[in-house]
C-alpha cells in the first residue's frame, strides 16, 4: 500500500509470502500405480524360467555377440553416411532449375521408396549372378576397365551399399524439407554480397536447413540401426541380430538371446540420442535465445545486475 | 566486354520494363545516379520501388531496357552474331562479380542467424573475395565499431535488437567494399525509438562519400542528405530532382497527393 509518508520513512522489509502449496493428490495416485506396474513386470522377468538370466549374463559380451554388435555399428554409420551424402546431392537435384536433375531425382526416390527394402538387399545380392562384370567405358562399344562383380559387390559392400541407397531415398525428403523451411531472404541476402550458389548453399542455406533436418535424420539413424537385420537378405549374416538367433538356435534358449540383442539395440540408441542431442544443440546456436554462448551463468549475472528480482540471500536486508 | 568507365554515372536505368507474368511492375523507368551522390526514392506501395533496387543488384532479371553500374552493362555482354548486334546473357558466375560491387540492406535485414555479428560480416569477404580470415576478423570489427556495435561481436542475430540487427546489416554489405549502396526501406521494421540510430549511420556514410540509393518513407532524412529525390507511382519515375523541388514544389499531381499524405 503507498501512503504519503512512505517517501519519509524508510521503506519496510516487505512480508515475504508463505503460502501453503496447492496438493496434487492425483500426482500420488499415479506415482503409486506406476511403481506397482513396474514391481510386477520386474516380478515377470525375473522370475520366469524362460528369461534365463544366467544365460543372458554369459552370453551379453561375448565374442560372438560383441562381433555381432560391432558389425551392426559399421552397418549403420556406413550406410547412414553414405545416404546422407547421396541425400543431399538428390534434394539439391530436386530444387535445381535443370529439368534432367530435378526429373532424375524424382524418378530415383519414387523407385527406391516404392520398392521394399528386403526386396533391394536381395537384389544387391544377386547383383553379381545378373553381371558377373563391372566395366567402365563406352556404352555398346569398348570397355576401359573391368571388374568382377562379386569382388567389388563382396557381402559387406551390398549390404552397406542397398541399405545406404534405400535410406537415401527417404532422406532425401527430409533434406528438401529442411532446405525449403530456410527464409528465401537468407539465399537472397548472400547472393546480394556476390557469393554463389554452392557456397550459399553450404555456409547459408545448409547449416540452417540443419536445424530441421537432425531431428527426423535421428529417428532414420535409430530406425537403421535396426533395419540393418535385415542383411540376411543379401545375405550378410555378420551383424547381431543374426549372431543372436543363431546362438539362440543352438542352445535352443531363443528368449535369452532376444534379451540380449534387445539390451544392445537400447544401448546402442541411448548413446544415439546423446549424439542427437548434441547435435541438436550445435544446429540450434543462434535460434534459441536461450541458450546464449556464456552459458546460463551469463545470464544469471545479467538479471542480477539488472537489480529487478528480489534476491533471495537472506543477507539482503542486512546490507546498507 | 563493356568496362568499368571511371566518368560513367554510378547508375544508369535506361527504359527498364520488368513483368511478373502479366503484372506489368516497372513501365520504363529512367535513372541517373551521379557518382557520391545520395538518390532518395519515394512513392506509394506497389509503386515498384523495391523492384527497381532488386533488378538494380540483378536479384531480378529485366524484361527490356539495360542498366549500367560504372557504365557496365549488368547482366549481359554485347556483341555481335551474323552482323547483328545482339546480347549475350553473362554466366553467373560473372553476375556474382557485378552484384558483389553493390551492397544491398533490406527491410527485414536478413542476417545469418547461425552465425555471430562478427561471423556475418567476415563471411563474403572470405567466401567471395577470399580475403584471409585473420584480415577479414580485422576490417569486420572496425566495421562494426564504425556502426557503434563493438560490444557486440559475439552476438547472434536473435540476441540484437532490430536497431542493432540493421546496423550489422550494413556493416556487412560494407566489408565487400561496394562503390555502391542500396537500401530498401531500411528502417520500416524497426520501433520508432530504433529508427534513429539506422538512420544515423547511413548519415555518416553519406558524408563519407558513398553512393547511396535509399528507398524510405523518412522525409526527413531526405531533406537532410538527399541530392536527388526521386517519386515513382505505377512503375515509372514521375518527378525527380533536389529536395527543394520533388518535396518542398512538387509539380505533380500524384507526387503532392502522396507527400500530403505522408507529411
Ligand atoms: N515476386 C513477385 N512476384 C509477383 N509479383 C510481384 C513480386 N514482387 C513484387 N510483385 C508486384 O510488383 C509490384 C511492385 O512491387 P514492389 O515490391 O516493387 O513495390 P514497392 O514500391 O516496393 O512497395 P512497398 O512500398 O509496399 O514496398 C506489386 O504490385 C507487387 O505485387
Ligand atoms: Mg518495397
Amino acid at each position: 500500500m503507498t501512503t504519503p509518508t512512505a517517501a519519509k520513512t524508510p521503506a519496510p522489509e516487505p512480508q515475504r509470502i508463505h503460502a501453503i502449496p496447492v496438493r496434487y493428490p492425483g500426482r500420488w495416485i499415479s506415482a503409486a500405480v506406476v511403481v506397482v506396474l513396474a514391481a510386477m513386470v520386474a516380478n515377470a522377468l525375473i522370475t520366469n524360467d524362460v528369461f534365463q538370466w544366467s544365460t543372458v549374463g554369459e552370453y551379453l559380451f561375448s565374442a560372438p555377440i560383441l562381433r555381432g554388435v560391432s558389425w551392426t555399428l559399421i552397418l549403420t554409420v556406413a550406410s547412414m553416411a553414405i545416404a546422407i551424402v547421396l541425400a543431399v546431392v538428390l534434394a539439391v537435384m530436386r530444387r535445381s532449375s535443370n529439368p534432367v536433375m530435378r526429373y532424375v531425382s524424382w524418378v530415383y526416390i519414387w523407385f527406391f521408396r516404392g520398392t521394399p527394402i528386403y526386396t533391394q538387399l536381395a537384389f544387391w545380392g544377386y547383383a553379381s549372378v545378373i553381371y558377373h562384370n563391372l566395366s567402365l567405358g563406352i556404352p555398346f562399344g569398348p570397355a576401359f576397365v573391368t571388374f568382377d562383380t562379386a569382388v567389388v559387390l563382396n557381402a559387406t559392400r551390398a549390404a552397406i551399399l542397398g541399405l545406404a541407397l534405400n535410406e537415401a531415398a527417404y532422406l532425401a525428403e527430409i533434406v528438401r524439407a529442411g532446405l525449403q523451411s530456410v527464409d528465401r531472404g537468407q539465399s537472397e541476402a548472400a547472393r546480394a554480397l556476390g557469393m554463389k550458389d554452392g557456397r550459399i548453399l553450404w555456409r547459408v542455406v545448409l547449416p540452417q536447413a540443419m536445424r530441421v533436418i537432425v531431428p527426423p535424420t535421428g529417428n532414420e539413424t535409430i530406425s537403421m540401426l535396426k533395419t540393418t537385420s535385415l542383411v540376411l537378405a543379401v545375405p550378410f549374416i555378420l551383424d547381431l541380430n543374426y549372431a543372436q538367433a543363431a546362438i539362440g538356435n543352438r542352445l535352443f534358449q531363443p528368449v535369452p538371446l532376444l534379451v540380449v540383442a534387445a539390451i544392445w539395440y537400447l544401448a546402442i540408441t541411448s548413446i544415439l540420442m546423446v549424439g542427437q542431442f548434441y547435435l541438436e544443440r550445435y544446429y540450434g546456436r543462434g535460434f534459441d535465445e536461450h541458450v546464449p554462448r556464456r552459458g546460463r551463468r551469463g545470464r544469471q549475472a545479467a538479471i542480477n545486475s539488472a537489480h529487478t528480482t528480489a534476491d533471495p540471500s537472506p543477507l539482503d536486508g542486512v546490507t546498507p | 566486354m563493356s568496362a568499368l568507365d571511371p566518368d560513367a554515372p554510378m547508375v544508369e536505368l535506361a527504359g527498364v520494363h520488368k513483368w511478373y507474368g502479366d503484372n506489368h511492375v516497372l513501365r520504363g523507368v529512367d535513372l541517373v545516379v551521379p557518382r557520391g551522390t545520395v538518390t532518395v526514392v519515394l512513392g506509394p506501395s506497389g509503386s515498384g520501388k523495391s523492384t527497381a533496387l532488386r533488378c538494380i543488384n540483378q536479384l531480378e532479371e529485366i524484361g527490356a531496357g539495360c542498366i549500367r553500374v560504372e557504365g557496365e552493362l549488368q547482366g549481359y555482354r554485347e556483341g555481335t552474331r551474323r552482323g547483328e548486334d545482339v546480347l549475350y546473357r553473362l554466366h553467373p558466375k560473372q553476375i556474382a562479380v557485378q552484384r558483389a560491387r553493390v551492397g544491398m540492406v533490406f527491410q527485414r535485414f536478413n542476417l545469418f542467424p547461425h552465425m555471430t555479428a562478427l561471423a556475418n560480416v567476415m563471411e563474403a569477404p572470405v567466401q567471395v573475395l577470399g580475403v584471409s580470415k585473420a584480415e577479414a576478423r580485422e576490417r569486420a570489427s572496425a566495421l562494426l565499431e564504425r556502426v557503434g556495435l563493438s560490444d557486440r561481436l559475439d552476438h547472434y542475430p536473435s540476441q540484437l535488437s532490430g536497431g542493432q540487427q540493421q546496423r550489422v546489416a550494413i556493416a556487412r554489405a560494407l566489408a565487400m567494399e561496394p562503390d555502391l549502396m542500396l537500401f530498401d526501406e531500411p528502417t520500416s521494421a524497426l520501433d520508432p525509438e530504433l529508427v534513429g540510430e539506422v538512420l544515423g549511420v547511413m548519415r555518416d556514410l553519406a558524408t563519407s562519400g558513398m553512393t547511396m540509393i535509399v528507398v524510405t518513407h523518412e522525409i526527413g532524412f531526405a531533406r537532410e542528405v538527399a541530392d536527388q529525390v526521386v517519386f515513382m507511382a505505377d512503375g515509372a519515375v514521375v518527378e525527380h530532382g533536389p529536395v527543394s523541388q520533388v518535396i518542398d514544389a512538387p509539380t505533380e499531381p500524384r507526387t503532392q497527393d502522396f507527400l500530403a499524405h505522408v507529411l
